[in-house]
């Protein structure tokens, strides 16, 4: 079986080694058997609804942000036809912010998102910088990353965050959750990149991808992964030692 | 209170002076990390004591390798305050200008972030624009932070101040256009043109409208020859230019180094293109303080590599080759060396996350390790604090599981090195910068490098 995977804005969205994600599910969908495709999605191209299990947006700096924001806002709508039908996202630092209804930035300037997660970023003063570990009790496991944003993101009713802070500043700094999660749509502020040294939540969100096609996600059997884990287990202890306080 | 500079200038020397003789490092900050705490503006004071004013360069990569290049080419006739060990913050300038007493001449290399402040206090005669490429996120910010911060330092020079900037980057070839007396170098040989834009490649897009550049040549990360079909942002007319390149694998590189006072042959003891782009920085800056094309010839061509950055000390029978990463466009380079080269069977990488490394080790995937696979590399050795992060890089990158070990203590990676090389062979060790020092000071304990305050001094 092929796992489909669409890569929104790779030119522009790319700075957090987003390709470390890439690699790692291309890796892991092997091991098991599947093959993984890898198509781009840039500005003006279709978002080929139907067609991709897993939707996958990296960050970006601000300036690339801004220049896709536009782009994103009109795909809006396909997007989340394609997630009705049980498509896969997964966000990460810019890509998550423009998952949400609107990003404002420094000037008060409104940048458009794609509206697929219920959730509105505004830009702080001071940029939220570190390591950072969260407790996902809805998988009964830790994420461990790095972050690097100024913006706030501010989850509206409804939003379930993808975990509880245990070190670092987290979607706005004071509310303790971090990033977002609504059925099989994810969004993080966590690069690193984040799949790598998370072997449990790459897994997750392929097996959720393949779900798109299965119907049900399939088990994978598990991979020997030590050195990701003793990857894991160093930057949680960062995190803990010099993550960032709120 | 304001105490004499002469009592200041003291009690801070005093200081260095124990932190050597106490053996805690080279003290190459801290005489002027406690003048920078007992009063800021003395530094500015210090500073106008120098006869022939001062010159600043800055740049992500190559700040130590261009100004070590310029000290070669003023040579012994000119009296420095220059921090050639490299610390090179606010603190790190002033412990360099505490240093030199009776120095003609300021000569620093200045951190990124660092050069607003550090133009402020030292009103300099020249100002040196190498490159900017994304680096260390966590520290700096994004790139157009940095080139926003420098655009604003560079108006606030004083007039007749000389800025002199790499044109094939098109962050700071726009900056000559709003200068008077802006000099522009860059490179004009596209047979050494990379085939495409790497992974990690920056300022892609106009800087004016936004449109993807249109690129003619790209010889280092984004450096090269570009131009924006939307609204014809281009690159700027060059007054110092190299062509002709030739690179001879690690041992040399070559090239035509064309200026509007006549063209020499330059024979570098250093490689790779962006050792040309340091050499042509340095012949820059020099030729707009009227040194001679013979002089900065001689010295460009006697200059020997700065520590670290690309060092091969003897260990018995085996050599160790030390190249110095870290960002995503420095260690492509390194990489593309090494490949040019002859790619060394075993490989040594050291990531640590200290703050003058980057605490954010995303970076790594952004680097272009797979050449390596590609042309011979057998096995890796994975060092430093991160290391596990790094065999990560490796093995997801396609490198067989098999051969990669993680050996965090780097003593204990230095000897498993060693001991996969083959008596006679090489050992290449890229480590992050604290690293570097750290695995330096391994070999020197073993009695094989003097300490770098040593060479430096």
């Amino acid at each position: 079986m092929k796992i489909r995977v669409g890569h929104l804005y790779p030119d522009y969205l790319n700075i957090y080694a987003d390709r470390g994600n890439i690699a790692v599910l291309a890796q892991r969908a092997a091991r098991r058997g599947y093959d993984l495709e890898v198509c781009a999605i840039g500005v003006g191209d279709d978002a080929r609804v139907g067609e991709i299990d897993l939707y996958y947006i990296g960050g970006g700096q601000d300036r690339e942000q801004a220049l896709i924001a536009p782009d994103i806002a009109g795909k809006g709508p396909g997007l989340g036809e394609a997630v009705a039908a049980g498509a896969a996202v997964l966000a990460v630092c810019g890509g998550y912010q423009l998952l949400g209804s609107s990003y404002r930035d420094r000037q008060g300037a409104e940048l458009p998102g794609s509206g697929l997660l219920p959730l509105h970023t505004v830009a702080g003063e001071r940029r939220m910088i570190g390591d950072v570990l969260l407790q996902c009790e809805w998988a009964g496991r830790t994420l461990a990353g790095f972050e690097n944003h100024i913006g706030r993101t501010h989850l509206e009713g409804g939003a379930e965050p993808l975990g509880r802070v245990l070190a670092g500043f987290g979607n706005d700094g004071s509310s303790g959750f971090e990033g977002c999660r609504v059925g099989r749509v994810v969004g993080t502020y966590l690069h690193g990149p984040l799949l790598p040294r998370n072997p449990w939540f790459a897994d997750w969100i392929l097996a959720e991808a393949a779900a798109h096609q299965l119907g049900e996600p399939p088990v994978l059997e598990p991979l020997n992964d030590e050195l990701e884990l003793l990857a894991h287990s160093v930057s949680a202890e960062r995190a803990r030692t010099r993550g960032g306080r709120y | 209170m304001r105490l004499p500079l002469k009592a200041e200038i003291f009690a801070a020397r005093a200081v260095g002076g124990l932190s050597r003789l106490a053996g805690t490092g080279g003290g190459t900050t801290i005489p002027g990390k406690l003048l920078w705490k007992l009063d800021p503006d003395a530094i500015d004071r210090l500073a106008g004591r120098l006869p022939r004013g001062s010159v600043l360069i800055s740049a992500t990569n190559g700040k130590t390798t261009t100004a070590a290049m310029v000290a070669e080419i003023l040579g012994n006739e000119t009296r420095l305050a220059h921090n050639r060990a490299g610390a090179n913050l606010v603190s790190g300038v002033a412990s360099a200008l505490l240093d030199a007493e009776r120095a003609e001449l300021g000569l620093f290399e200045v951190d990124e972030a660092a050069l607003p402040e550090v133009a402020r206090r030292l009103r300099p005669r020249a100002v040196c624009l190498v490159n900017l490429f994304r680096d260390q996120l966590d520290r700096y910010g994004e790139l157009e932070l940095v080139a926003g911060r420098w655009r604003a330092a560079v108006r606030t020079l004083d007039p007749e101040a000389s800025v002199v900037v790499n044109g094939d980057d098109p962050q700071l070839g726009d900056l000559a256009s709003e200068r008077e007396r802006a000099v522009v170098f860059g490179l004009d040989d596209v047979r050494w043109s990379r085939p495409s834009l790497q992974h990690a490649a920056d300022s892609k897009y106009c800087i004016r409208c936004g449109t993807p550049y249109e690129f003619a040549a790209v010889y280092v990360g984004h450096l090269g020859d570009y131009r924006c079909p939307a609204c014809g942002h281009a690159h700027p007319r060059l007054d110092v230019v190299a062509r002709n390149v030739e690179l001879a694998g690690l041992d040399s590189a070559s090239f035509d180094l064309e200026t509007r006072k006549g063209t020499r042959r330059v024979r570098l003891r250093v490689p790779g293109l962006y050792n040309v782009y340091n050499a042509l920085a340095a012949a820059a800056l020099t030729q707009t303080m009227e040194v001679g094309l013979e002089q900065i010839q001689t010295g460009l061509e006697r200059f020997s590599p700065a520590f670290g950055r690309f060092e091969r000390i003897t260990l018995g029978d085996r050599s160790v080759l030390m190249l110095l990463i870290k960002n995503p466009a420095g260690a492509n380079e390194v990489v593309r060396t090494l490949v040019d080269a002859g790619v060394p069977p075993v490989l040594l990488v050291a990531l640590n996350d200290g703050i003058a490394d980057g605490r954010d080790v995303s970076w790594i995937w952004d680097v272009d390790f797979e050449p390596l696979f590609e042309h011979g590399l057998e096995r890796l050795v994975a060092s430093g604090d991160r290391a596990a992060e790094l065999a990560l890089r490796f093995r997801y990158g396609g490198f067989p599981a098999e051969r990669i070990e993680v050996v965090p203590s780097f003593g204990d990676a230095l000897d498993r090195g060693l001991e996969l090389t083959s008596a006679g062979g090489e050992l290449a060790v890229l480590p992050t910068y604290t690293a570097m020092l750290a695995l330096r000071r391994i070999v020197s304990e073993r009695g094989f490098v003097r300490p770098y305050w040593e060479r430096a001094a």
